[in-house]
């Protein structure tokens, strides 16, 4: 359900934005640079429409210095003016800046937009390199392109959400772009085999996003240390259910970064009851050996989850042979919704490393469970006492049908007819 | 049936003989086409399950948006015997309305309103008229999305009257949008304004049937075609009480094997669903007035459809004066225009059901 209603959600944003922006048009200002570049079919003037800051009234000027409003191309184009020509990347930073760290000035253009974008930046490594003279690295307008700036909301934006992931590969997948860094380029293709990719391209926007974890102005890997820290911003309860568990100490002192040691970092997997346990696919039996007490805990709190999970399969079975049926079952369903719950809590308590602990919730989950079970049972005779009744009911209107049927043929026989008058 | 004797005899000194008549004389006529005669009978019953399941679902039903689709579904579920009563309201409603247009359509066909059954047309029409109204004002009632929002397509229209619209729908919806004011209005339509005129005009439609007696179609009438007539009591009627009782059985049947489905509480900020289509009985209205241009002429293409769908109605009901010789080339005529409107209205029902 959370994928269609985030979805809708944007689309009444996107559209309220697009009205928004429809709704008030381009204030009238003067800018003679584009309307020369736009006759000379300069790229930059051509795509500058779709550009926010158009929309917004800004000229050409505000970037690149120079003045707008005189005619003569000399003059508009003169240093006395203030004309700066096309900025140096080092520079962009600060020029972006400008306005955009002025709190003041964005105030009349978007009262929800942050100003400390610039000071993210340089806590980055994008920031820090370029502060040491590399100009290899991102600037503003290697995510957010230059000439076409779309507010994050439109899907057409290259910071729309669905849109990071490339916006960021574009340079990351780069092998040859990251050859001097020395870092690795599959990120994108792991990520994009991820079920967070997959919610994102699903419609959930809140499904996370390069920049969710690794932030965006602010960009930097999480660390080994903070890996926990990133996950539970969304994970809340296993973060903190892991904070409790015996793994914690030994794999801070192993320097194993906590929730990526078995559910990795980019590539994350949809999880299921086989990824805990003794299983082939289990991440336990990475670490763990049959005979080992960690061995033991996993094998019990796999049993316990699949346990829950097979009785409520088959009492939801039961409920949908008698709605397929006609019986009405919402009750039931709301129960089986309850004992759901259950069972994602016990899928969340797995992270405690407690079979004790899943062993509850799993005990509360079966007891819902056969509620679910018992509501299914009934509904079912319900409906078998339904069908006995009808069979019963036709049964007696059939025997009623024949029985008016002989005596309308009784009436009708020749020598049972009134003599006519 | 001699202890009914005295009591017969202390009424007809009072009134006359008109049940006496009904039970002693009145007769049936017998041709090829008698079956049709079965089909008011038919009408008459299901509306008579209609009124006694309803007079039950009315004990626990409650007409307030907080309550509606709960109490519906109490009914359904704790309530003995409460699925079965509303299985066999939803679907007799259905068989109802479609006997009830068999019926008409059968009376069109055989030229039964010609003089001097004007009047059991005319009454036939509003009855017919009124029924549907039952259907509209019932959908809302168990306040569930799919009846929310069609009833809120549905009043839209109502909007395209010239004049009167908007004064229409604020009067149906109590309010410029569907509400619980809306809810309780139709409920009062519902159980109070409808059953009372439906039960004045269908006193007087059987009133009409009765005293002018059962026509028989021209083409037999002129052919001498007829056999001896039937008499009603005990023939005729123990023939309906067989259709009588198979309609009880298929009512039970489907009200056993596949339930009028309760869906899911109306929400009224919810936007509105795919898919959003009337019950049958209006679908041919509704894909017409879909597949109608913006505009039409000189007015908005919708209210062109409400217009010449009023106009049409109130043709139809004076059908009767308006075909001056049914037995000649106005009345075949007639009955070309008449295959014409079963054809659009099937198609147009088809289509508008395929979506």
């Amino acid at each position: 359900m959370r994928a269609p209603f985030t979805l809708a959600l944007a689309l009444v944003v996107g559209g309220a934005a697009a009205l928004a922006a429809q709704e008030k048009p381009r204030p009238k200002v003067t800018d003679s640079c584009l309307d020369c570049h736009t006759v000379l079919e300069h790229p930059a003037a051509q795509k500058y429409a779709e550009d926010i800051h158009y929309a917004r009234g800004l000229t050409c000027a505000a970037c690149h210095g120079g003045d707008p409003t005189a005619e003569d191309m000399s003059e508009a184009m003169s240093s006395s003016r203030g004309y700066r020509g096309v900025p140096k990347r080092s520079e962009i930073p600060q020029l972006c800046a400008r306005c955009h760290s002025d709190a003041a000035f964005m105030r009349a253009y978007n009262l929800s937009l942050r100003t400390d974008q610039l000071a993210q930046y340089w806590t980055s490594v994008h920031g820090r390199r370029l502060g040491q003279g590399d100009t290899r690295v991102a600037v503003c307008i290697d995510c957010h392109s230059v000439h076409d700036i779309r507010p994050s909301t439109s899907p057409l934006s290259s910071v729309y959400p669905p849109n990071i992931p490339q916006t960021c590969g574009r340079c990351h997948a780069d092998v040859a772009r990251m050859k001097p860094y020395k870092i690795p380029t599959d990120q994108l293709a792991d990520y994009q085999a991820s079920v967070h990719y997959q919610k994102l391209t699903g419609g959930d926007l809140s499904s996370p996003t390069c920049a969710t974890c690794h932030g965006n102005h602010g960009a930097a890997p999480p660390g080994v240390a903070s890996v926990e820290r990133v996950c539970g911003t969304c994970h809340v309860f296993q973060e903190q259910l892991f904070d409790q568990s015996p793994h914690k100490q030994p794999w801070e002192g192993l320097g194993f970064a906590a929730c990526s040691t078995c559910h990795s970092n980019h590539r994350i997997e949809a999880t299921g009851d086989f990824l805990v346990g003794t299983g082939d696919r289990a991440f336990c039996v990475t670490c763990h050996t049959e005979g080992d007490n960690g061995w033991t805990v996993a094998k019990q709190m796999h049993d316990k989850l699949t346990e829950l999970d097979a009785a409520l399969v088959q009492a939801s079975g039961l409920l949908a042979r008698a709605e397929r049926a006609g019986v009405e079952v919402s009750q039931g369903r709301l129960r089986e919704t309850g004992a759901r719950e259950k069972l994602i809590k016990a899928r969340v308590d797995v992270h405690a490393f407690n079979a004790r602990r899943v062993e509850e919730t799993v005990g509360e989950g079966m007891k819902i469970t056969a509620e679910v079970q018992a509501a299914g049972n009934e509904a079912l005779a319900e409906l078998a006492f339904r069908r006995k009744g009808l069979g019963l009911s036709l049964l007696a209107i059939g025997f009623v049908v024949l029985s008016l049927w002989l005596l309308i043929r009784h009436l009708e026989r020749p020598q049972n007819q009134a003599p006519k008058a | 049936m001699p202890l009914l004797e005295p009591l017969r005899r202390w009424y007809d000194e009072r009134f006359g003989d008109f049940f006496s008549h009904l039970v002693e004389k009145k007769q049936v006529p017998r041709h090829r086409h008698t079956l049709w005669y079965y089909l008011g009978g038919m009408t008459l019953f299901l509306f008579l399950v209609q009124v006694a399941t309803g007079i039950l679902l009315l004990l626990y039903y409650r007409p307030s948006p907080g309550e509606a689709f709960e109490s519906v579904q109490f009914i359904m579920t704790k309530v003995r015997f409460g699925w079965l009563v509303r299985g066999l309201h939803a679907w007799a409603s259905n068989l109802l309305i479609l006997t009830a247009m068999l019926h008409m359509f059968s009376t069109y066909f055989l030229k039964a309103y010609r003089p001097p059954r004007e009047l059991t047309w005319v009454s036939g029409c509003l009855l017919f008229f009124l029924l549907l109204g039952f259907g509209f004002s019932g959908y809302l009632l168990p306040w569930n999305e799919l009846a929310f929002f069609a009833t809120k397509v549905g009043t839209e229209m109502m909007a395209a009257v010239p004049v009167i619209g908007h004064w229409l729908v604020t009067v149906f919806r109590g309010g410029e949008q569907v509400t619980g004011a809306t809810l309780t209005r139709f409920f009062g339509f519902h159980v109070a304004i409808l059953p009372l005129l439906t039960t004045a005009v269908l006193a007087n439609h059987l009133f009409f049937v009765q005293h002018f007696g059962m026509s028989v179609p021209p083409a037999i009438e002129r052919r001498g075609q007829t056999r001896s007539p039937m008499p009603f009591f005990p023939n005729f009627f123990l023939r309906d009480l067989i259709g009588w009782y198979v309609a009880l059985g298929v009512l039970a049947a489907l009200a056993a094997f596949d339930p009028w489905e309760l869906g899911v509480k109306a929400d009224p900020f919810a936007p509105t669903p795919a898919g959003i289509r009337p019950e049958w009985y209006f679908l041919f209205l509704f894909q017409t007035l879909k597949l109608l241009p913006a505009k039409l002429l000189w007015i908005e293409g919708e209210q062109f459809g409400v217009l010449v769908f009023g106009g049409a109605a109130m043709l139809w009901v004076l059908v009767p004066f308006l075909d001056r010789n049914p037995e000649g080339r106005s009345g075949k005529l007639f009955t070309f225009a008449g295959v014409v409107i079963v054809l659009y209205i099937v198609a147009m029902s088809l289509w508008g059901w395929r979506g």
